[in-house]
């Protein structure tokens, strides 16, 4: 595996930034010391077990706890009226409020209606995990059982206009070549390998939560809307992640009711989900149907595009597949028409999984630009070279940084595409044909609002500060980085705090907008604090500024030093030893873009292209990713092997998603019924190719001082495409539902 | 999970006489040897399985391999899958049975499981591992669910209309085509069972699924010697590319004379109730010379009599294809 780097932006001063880091938190977590939600355990404290609905649809008639109750450390079978209802906390995606969402509205035990299959109706809390775990068991639950919908065909309540531009039906009546196809995509489950986890400790009426969330802020506002409490009665700790790929960006009915039974029972409890509960509860990618329709002149020109789709979600909810998020700028087109809509099913809340909206919907698009090309009889990478935008068509602005072309001509470079034989299955190796195909990926670049503070020390280490998390993808490493370039230290002498709500507020880690939202509050938290150490210098009595006007001086690479004359600069740990102060502290905040109101006035997008080369073997229906190569636009790379990290990652992923992942819902009982990582295909290492990364660098300095943009989700968009065009190039078999599956290929 | 008890049996007599007072060796049983524990204790924590004593046979002398009297091999029941795997013997004159092991699960679950716990191991049909659902091998009467729910990696072979569940095991496959020998100490004594007789068919009694009798040990299998110059491959098909159960999965071993095959085994695996061989079809190319069409006249044979369900027609072809395919690997 290999990655590389083009255009090299200056080297900071210190060659932190931009260099491959290692993960500071790395040795913590191998060996084990990194202590995660569910690694925690306090004196007295109690372990629930939520007992889950085994039907998806009908109402409760009778709980009966009798014996659960009477079984050895058992505490309490809480249900419905234990405790005080819980409170709603209404606020989605689309609200303006972006420090308190959730996506499943309705709060534990709210009615005894169940609306889907492992919906919790009771909690078992015991002194031991396997007691609770016995106890749930033993509860019976009667139900009124009705006939679930989890019916696979989708069919809109009614659909609404995303995006419109010209006249879409009249761009395909001039078209020389149309294509008008359907795409479907199962659901699927995030399957982070850390579950859910839970621990909440009260004291007095102030709330503790040891919680795996991407989103500590978040996640206290939700949970004291829901418990009635004041948001800074709730502390949300979450140090370290097992990951979340989106489930732990919002709250689930869990948490809320680990805090109500703690708050019950007046003993800390803990609750962590099982793998099958990750799969009913938490959040998945919902099923999505999108259909396809593109005209083009014979030269390849696009003149018109549709892109309609309709996702599954709950009964209660209204989660929306953002499918077409990408799809108004991808390509240059006169007519244009996105239209989306959701159809409900008795299915758990669906949420965002990496990459929510575009992942998908690159998928059929660029399944669509695929089909194309074999209908215009034009190369892959020409087509998509020829429909180039100059700005943002669907916006009407440019774009702040956009090299989708270049991403398309390096890639084909590295990976060799100009012997590709167009025809299907024409090429061969050792047996095996080759398929090769491509597909463009896409995804937004902005910003959440967020704060930082920065401490300096007087023995020459600095402290940085977020209430941000780090879901594994290198937050702690990305922080440590930014402060020590500022400060002109190595990394080793920079404390990293986050995932803490009493840390200054932070953003949630999603969207890929971690990094980019942090630059500017660190930056000027680093400057504050400078700033400040120069006002206490030239206050101070004596010291070595004494005297000075504070407008001579500057803060520079974490020294002192005079704008003017040859005077000696002097760092800050001198500095701060000699004014006897033992630190000094700064903080800083930056606005957010995401979600603004008003019209923006550039477009902020990262893009991309993968090349994908599979193998099949017809007799044995054998198929196999061999090598991938992908060209990542994602602005400045703050830390290369982070950023190769998740793109690998995103392509492993992407195999999955284009082959193996699937949650299957029983038309019968409305359970997902392959609920363990058994049963649930994931792709394993030994699926993973060889992968070529790329990354141009061209900074992207409308977001934030380094130029940089996020890389976690760009890399999954896209590929599921570009397999199953490579698939096709191989077979001549056009499979239009993910996953493919072999079956699909034997003829 | 249910509380249980657990044994440590002294010897073999002991964890015999512990076992005996199951009313079952099947579904049900009130008393379970626990080997490597990687099906048992899966299935006692999703309630499947719910003994009330486990008799630990981990440190009974059990787990040895070596030659037979017979030049054949000897397999301890408590012989680890991994250790079977890498054996020097078995790699040289029994390779598809090492190749099998090596196809299944991972390398932690193969240094845990055993030959007697690979042989015992029970179905992965998804309904059968959730007590919320209708089976009729875990519930005998309850129904099938499998039949009209999620059956795409289930049986097409030896199945029921009570029960389409597939046995999973890659190990017994090889074993079954090598025509291995069960040996089993119970309450009455010592005896054998050939491979080919010691799994059942699901029938109207599907939780019933081998010739086990309360208190049966398996002690250890035998291999019959090998046959000189035989070359063996086992080809198992899958989605992903390790750690998978199989869709369809062949054990192949072939001895050549004068161009023609002289002797020819094979057993499918994936595709049946339990580890499926069809002798005549294995007869009908001995004396033929390797060719595309007897192959897959003899893999027609094999699956005569298929019944597909729902979700999984493409295992008939993919089984053909699978046979064929590893028997030109060993022909060629
Ligand atoms: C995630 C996963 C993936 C897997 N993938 C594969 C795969 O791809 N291919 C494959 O073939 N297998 C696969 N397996 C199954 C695995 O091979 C079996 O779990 C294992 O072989 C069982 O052996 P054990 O010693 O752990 O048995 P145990 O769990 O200890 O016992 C299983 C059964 O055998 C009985 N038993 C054990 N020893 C004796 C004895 N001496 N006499 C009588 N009864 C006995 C037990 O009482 C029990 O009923 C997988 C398992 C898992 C968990």
């Amino acid at each position: 595996m290999s990655a590389s780097h083009s255009a090299p932006t200056q080297a900071s001063p210190m060659n932190v930034i931009g260099r491959p880091h290692p993960r500071v938190d790395g040795a913590l977590k191998v060996t084990g010391a990194a202590r995660y939600a569910g690694d925690h355990y306090l004196p007295g404290m109690l372990y629930a077990v939520p007992v889950g609905a085994t039907i998806a649809k009908g109402s409760i008639t009778a709980i009966d706890a009798g014996v659960a109750e009477q079984m050895p450390g058992v505490r309490a079978i809480l249900r419905r009226g234990s405790f005080p209802p819980l409170g709603r906390a209404e606020l989605d995606m689309s609200s303006a409020d972006t420090t308190s969402i959730l996506d499943e509205f309705r709060p534990p035990f709210d009615d005894d209606v169940v609306r889907y299959y492992g919906q919790y109706v009771a909690l078992a809390v015991a002194d031991s995990f396997e007691q609770a775990k016995a106890a749930a068991d033993a509860v019976r639950v009667s139900y009124a059982v009705e006939i679930p919908d989890v019916d696979p065909a989708l069919v809109a309540e009614k659909m609404t206009v995303k995006s419109e531009r010209g006249d879409a039906e009249a761009g395909f009546a001039g078209a020389a070549v149309t294509i008008d196809q359907r795409y479907a995509m199962a659901p699927e489950t995030h399957n982070p390998i850390e579950t859910h986890a839970t621990l909440a400790v009260w004291e007095g009426d102030a709330l503790t939560l040891h919680e795996t969330t991407q989103g500590v802020i978040n996640h206290r506002n939700v949970v004291a809307r829901m418990l009635g409490l004041p948001a800074e009665k709730v502390r949300v700790i979450s140090r370290f992640l097992g990951s979340g790929f989106g489930n732990k960006l919002w709250p689930w009915t869990h948490s809320p009711l680990a805090a109500a039974a703690a708050r019950t029972l007046g003993r800390p409890v803990k609750l962590v989900l099982s793998r099958a509960m990750t799969f009913q509860s938490v959040g998945h990618r919902p099923r999505i149907e999108q259909r396809i329709r593109l005209g083009a002149t014979a030269d390849g020109k696009l003149t018109s595009v549709r892109h309609d789709y309709v996702n599954a979600t709950s009964i209660l909810d209204s989660y929306e597949e953002n499918c077409g998020e990408a799809t108004p700028h991808m390509y240059s087109t006169p007519n244009l028409r996105v239209t989306a809509g959701i159809a409900r099913r008795n299915i758990g809340t669906p949420t965002s999984m990496r990459g929510p909206g575009a992942v998908p919907g690159l998928y059929a698009l660029e399944s669509g630009m695929d089909e194309l090309a074999v209908a215009l009889g034009m190369d892959p990478v020409e087509l998509r070279l020829r429909n180039e935008p100059s700005i943002d068509e669907g916006l009407g602005v440019p774009f702040s940084s956009r090299h989708f072309q270049e991403c398309l001509r390096v890639g084909a470079e590295r990976f060799g595409w100009s012997r590709r034989d167009p025809r299907v299955g024409a090429m061969t190796r050792d047996g095996l044909t080759l398929g090769w195909g491509v597909a463009a990926c896409s995804w937004i670049a902005e910003r959440f609002a967020s704060n930082a503070a920065v401490d300096l020390r007087d023995d020459g280490t600095a402290r940085v500060a977020c209430a941000i998390q780090d879901i594994g993808t290198g937050t702690y490493t990305v922080m440590a980085q930014m402060v020590a370039e500022r400060l002109g230290l190595p990394t080793d002498r920079i404390e990293v705090a986050l995932g803490d709500t009493r840390l200054p507020a932070g953003p949630v880690s999603g969207g890929s907008m971690a990094t980019a939202s942090l630059v500017a509050p660190i930056h000027e938290a680093v400057a504050k604090a400078g700033a400040a150490l120069i006002a206490a210098a030239c206050a101070a009595k004596d010291g070595p500024f004494s005297g000075s006007r504070p407008e001579e001086l500057d803060f520079v690479e974490g020294k002192i030093t005079a704008k003017t004359g040859n005077r000696q600069a002097m760092g800050f740990d001198t500095v701060l030893k000699a004014l006897g102060m033992p630190a000094i502290s700064g903080s800083g905040s930056g606005t957010g873009t995401f979600m603004a109101p008003g019209k923006p006035t550039v477009s902020k997008h990262s893009f991309g292209a993968h090349f994908v080369e599979v193998t099949w073997q017809p007799e044995t229906a054998r198929l196999r990713v061999a090598r991938t190569v992908s060209v990542i636009d994602a602005g400045r790379i703050l830390n290369p092997l982070a950023a190769r990290n998740q793109i690998e990652g995103s392509v492993v992923m992407g195999i999955g998603m284009a082959l193996f992942e699937e949650t299957h819902y029983d038309a019968r009982n409305g359970a997902p019924v392959n609920a363990s990582l058994a049963d649930y295909v994931v792709a394993t290492h030994a699926d993973a190719p060889a992968m070529d990364v790329h990354f141009l660098e061209y900074p992207d300095t409308s977001l934030n001082a380094l130029g940089a943009r996020g890389v976690g989700e760009i890399g999954l968009a896209g590929t599921a495409a570009a397999i199953t065009n490579a698939v096709y190039h191989a077979t001549g078999v056009r499979v239009r539902e993910l996953p493919l599956k072999l079956e699909h290929l034997m003829s | 999970m249910q509380s249980f008890e657990l044994l440590r049996a002294a010897d073999p007599s002991a964890a015999i006489a512990a076992a005996s007072r199951s009313a079952t060796a099947q579904q049900g049983a009130s008393v379970r040897f626990l080997a490597g524990g990687t099906t048992l204790v899966d299935l006692m924590k999703l309630g499947v399985e719910a003994p009330h004593l486990l008799v630990d046979i981990n440190r009974l002398p059990l787990d040895g391999i070596g030659r037979a009297a017979d030049g054949g091999l000897r397999i301890g029941a408590t012989a680890r899958n991994s250790d079977l795997a890498h054996d020097p013997i078995v790699k040289a004159e029994y390779a598809a049975l090492s190749q099998a092991i090596l196809s299944g699960a991972s390398t932690q679950l193969r240094n845990a499981a055993t030959t007697a716990g690979n042989l015992l191991q029970r179905t992965r049909c998804l309904y059968f591992r959730d007590t919320a659902t209708p089976c009729n091998k875990r519930e005998p009467g309850s129904g099938c669910s499998a039949i009209d729910g999620a059956n795409r990696m289930l049986a097409i072979l030896g199945t029921s209309e009570h029960c389409i569940a597939s046995n999973p095991s890659d190990m017994a496959v090889a074993m079954l085509a090598y025509d291995a020998m069960v040996h089993i100490q119970g309450p009455q004594g010592e005896r054998q069972v050939a491979i080919a007789d010691f799994f059942l068919l699901p029938g109207d009694t599907p939780d019933r699924e081998n010739v086990l009798q309360p208190g049966d040990l398996v002690t250890h299998v035998t291999l019959p010697p090998p046959e000189v110059g035989a070359r063996a491959a086992y080809l198992k098909l899958r989605d992903r590319v390790s750690y998978e159960f199989a869709l369809v999965s062949a054990a192949v071993s072939v001895t050549m004379a004068e161009g023609r095959m002289a002797s020819v085994r094979f057993a499918l695996g994936g595709v049946g109730t339990r580890p499926w061989r069809v002798p005549a079809a294995e007869a009908s190319l001995i004396g033929q010379p390797p060719g595309e069409a007897a192959f897959r006249q003899a893999a027609d044979l094999a699956l005569a009599g298929a019944r597909p369900q729902s979700q999984n027609g493409f295992k008939i072809e993919l089984a053909r294809r699978c046979l064929v395919h590893a028997l030109n690997q060993v022909t060629r």
